[in-house]
């Protein structure tokens, strides 16, 4: 019986992006955002965009499938796909959807898309005015407890407290992502950069995290587009073959009020050794790293359950240098990620992940070949992937 | 307390969900008691409320009053208001509790008293309820405070 896997049987061939802005600032709709940056994907791998077949998205995108396929005129829409779950714990996962599909026959050019446009629709990190709530909202929404940062703190609480993790440790996250955005035009924080200081004065959102632990919110769209593995030479930039893609969480990870066994997780604990099973790699042969920050609470986590260091070395291990390109141990976020770049909902960081396998990043890593996704850290379900460079197949 | 509410007034109203599953839990704490689920048939405590026991699949999950007792197991302290009845507020205290007693179940509220006091996890607590008369409809919310003396 032939290995039921996905490695190395599509790759990513274009990727593209809009502009990125500030909450409330895109001077397009956020359909226009969507349609923009599928033709700028089309454009960056040189192909018609009627030869896209399929779509896959998550977290509830609201540009439909069939609406794009109408509005850009494609023969033939042959995949259409949302993944379960909110915040950005879909954006790897959307793409190991789209391989699925392509892999298994049923569409052979799939684009992964992510728009928003936070002033034509409301904001995450802000609740509406009264009403009622009812099922999980009204465990939650009468103590107060509303936003992201209000819903995942204590999950980051009670690991820091079982693990005696020193401030420190965040702060090095929000350093590095700040300092690989200062190397990046695009990034919506580029020409700001953060200091240590200035992190430790900055104001509380939640405690146990600061401003600068909290991810922005940005308008903007990314796209990326899927092709069988034997078609991706096809195309003018460097295939970034698909290696390993997992998606879900752990045991009861989504019982109600805060009732998840293993409480202190960003819920990657299972999914990690399947990632690495499929992808035939280990932690250590990791050359870059992209770790989606709603909070760098939700990173710390993730990179314990992805085996990068012990819980008990954290503190040791997160320092600044270690997670800078070009020369860091795990240079991470390398164009600065949610928290600098920009909160594309995550898919800003499957494109960077592809940018350093071509070598295009502003912070690129010396010839990687072997480039990470982590999504969404804390939500359920989560995901992750794995990219590899044609020498990995 | 200055106030009859820990928080102030004008947030979502609790009401139970429409299909029913948790009208048991927001009754008893009308009524000043902690209500939770327990398997008739396996004896699984499981708390947020849902229609199946988790452990042996049996569909007749009852529900049975509970002592309210518990220890912190997390906490957090947000500052930054997300919602308008929250403006004036300022930092307030949420904590997440175990109860050991109750198969270890984990329930949230806020802990009452000075919104700036250190937290320790492992900290004892017990149950308050907070009624909202006024609110429409009434409610009362299970709330937490550190056992007097």
């Amino acid at each position: 019986m032939t290995e039921r896997t996905l490695r190395g049987k599509v790759a990513i061939i274009g990727i593209g992006e809009t502009p990125y802005y500030k909450h409330g600032k895109s001077p397009d709709p956020e359909f226009v955002l969507a349609l923009k940056a599928i033709l700028a994907a089309c454009a960056d791998a040189g192909i018609d965009p009627r030869r896209v077949d399929g779509f896959a998205s998550y977290s509830n995108d609201r540009n439909e499938p069939s609406r794009l396929a109408a509005a850009l005129g494609l023969p033939e829409l042959r995949f259409s796909n949302m993944m379960w779950g909110g915040g950005g714990g879909g954006g790897a996962g959307a793409v190991g959807n789209a391989a699925a599909a392509v892999a298994a026959g049923m569409a052979d050019c799939v684009v992964v898309y992510r728009a928003l446009a936070q002033g034509q629709f409301q904001r995450f990190g802000a609740a509406a005015p009264g009403g009622v709530a009812s099922g999980e909202v009204a465990l939650n929404a009468p103590y107060g407890v509303m936003s992201p940062a209000q819903r995942f703190a204590m999950r980051a609480m009670r690991f820091i407290h079982e693990n005696r993790i020193r401030p420190g440790a965040q702060r090095a996250i929000a350093l590095a992502c700040y300092a690989h955005a200062q190397r990046n035009p695009r990034a919506v924080m580029h020409g700001k950069p953060l200091t240590a200081e200035a992190y430790d004065a900055a104001r509380w959102i939640v405690e146990p995290w600061r401003l600068y632990d909290c991810c922005m919110e940005n308008d903007g769209a990314a796209a990326l587009i899927i092709v069988p593995a034997e078609r991706a030479r096809d195309f003018p930039h460097k295939p970034a073959y698909l290696l390993g893609s997992v998606q879900g969480s752990e045991f009861r990870n989504g019982a109600r009020g805060h009732n998840a066994p293993l409480y202190a997780t960003s819920s990657f604990t299972t999914l990690a050794p399947r990632l690495y099973a499929m992808a035939k790699v280990k932690p250590s042969d990791v050359d870059v790293l992209q770790c989606y920050e709603n909070f760098t609470g939700g990173v710390l986590m993730s990179l314990v359950e992805h085996g990068f260091f012990a819980a008990e070395e954290a503190n040791d291990f997160l320092v600044p240098e270690n997670l800078m390109a070009p020369s860091g141990k795990l240079p991470l976020n390398t164009s600065g990620g949610n928290l600098a770049e920009c909160y594309m909902h995550g898919l800003e960081l499957q494109i960077e992940a592809v940018r350093q396998l071509r070598g295009q990043s502003t912070a690129q890593v010396p010839d990687p070949h072997v480039s990470m996704v982590v999504s969404g850290p804390m939500v359920t379900p989560v995901s992750s992937m794995i990219l590899g460079s044609g020498e990995t197949l | 307390m200055t106030s009859a509410t820990y928080l102030r007034p004008g947030l979502p109203i609790p009401v139970p969900e429409n299909d029913g599953l948790d009208a048991p839990y927001w009754e008893a704490a009308r009524r000043g008691v902690l209500m939770v689920q327990r398997c008739n048939a396996c004896g699984t405590w499981q708390w947020g409320p849902e229609w199946i026991c988790h452990k042996c699949h049996s569909f007749d999950v009852g529900w049975q009053p509970v002592k309210g007792r518990g220890k912190i197991y997390s906490w957090e302290r947000p500052w930054h208001p997300v919602h308008p009845a929250l403006k004036e507020q300022g930092p307030y205290i949420v904590v997440l509790v175990e109860l050991p007693h109750v198969g270890g179940i984990r329930m949230l509220g806020n802990l009452l008293g000075d919104p700036k006091q250190a937290v320790c996890i492992g900290a004892e607590v017990e149950v308050v309820f907070e009624p909202h008369d006024d609110a429409k409809p009434a409610y009362t919310l299970v709330q937490w405070r550190h056992p007097a003396g």
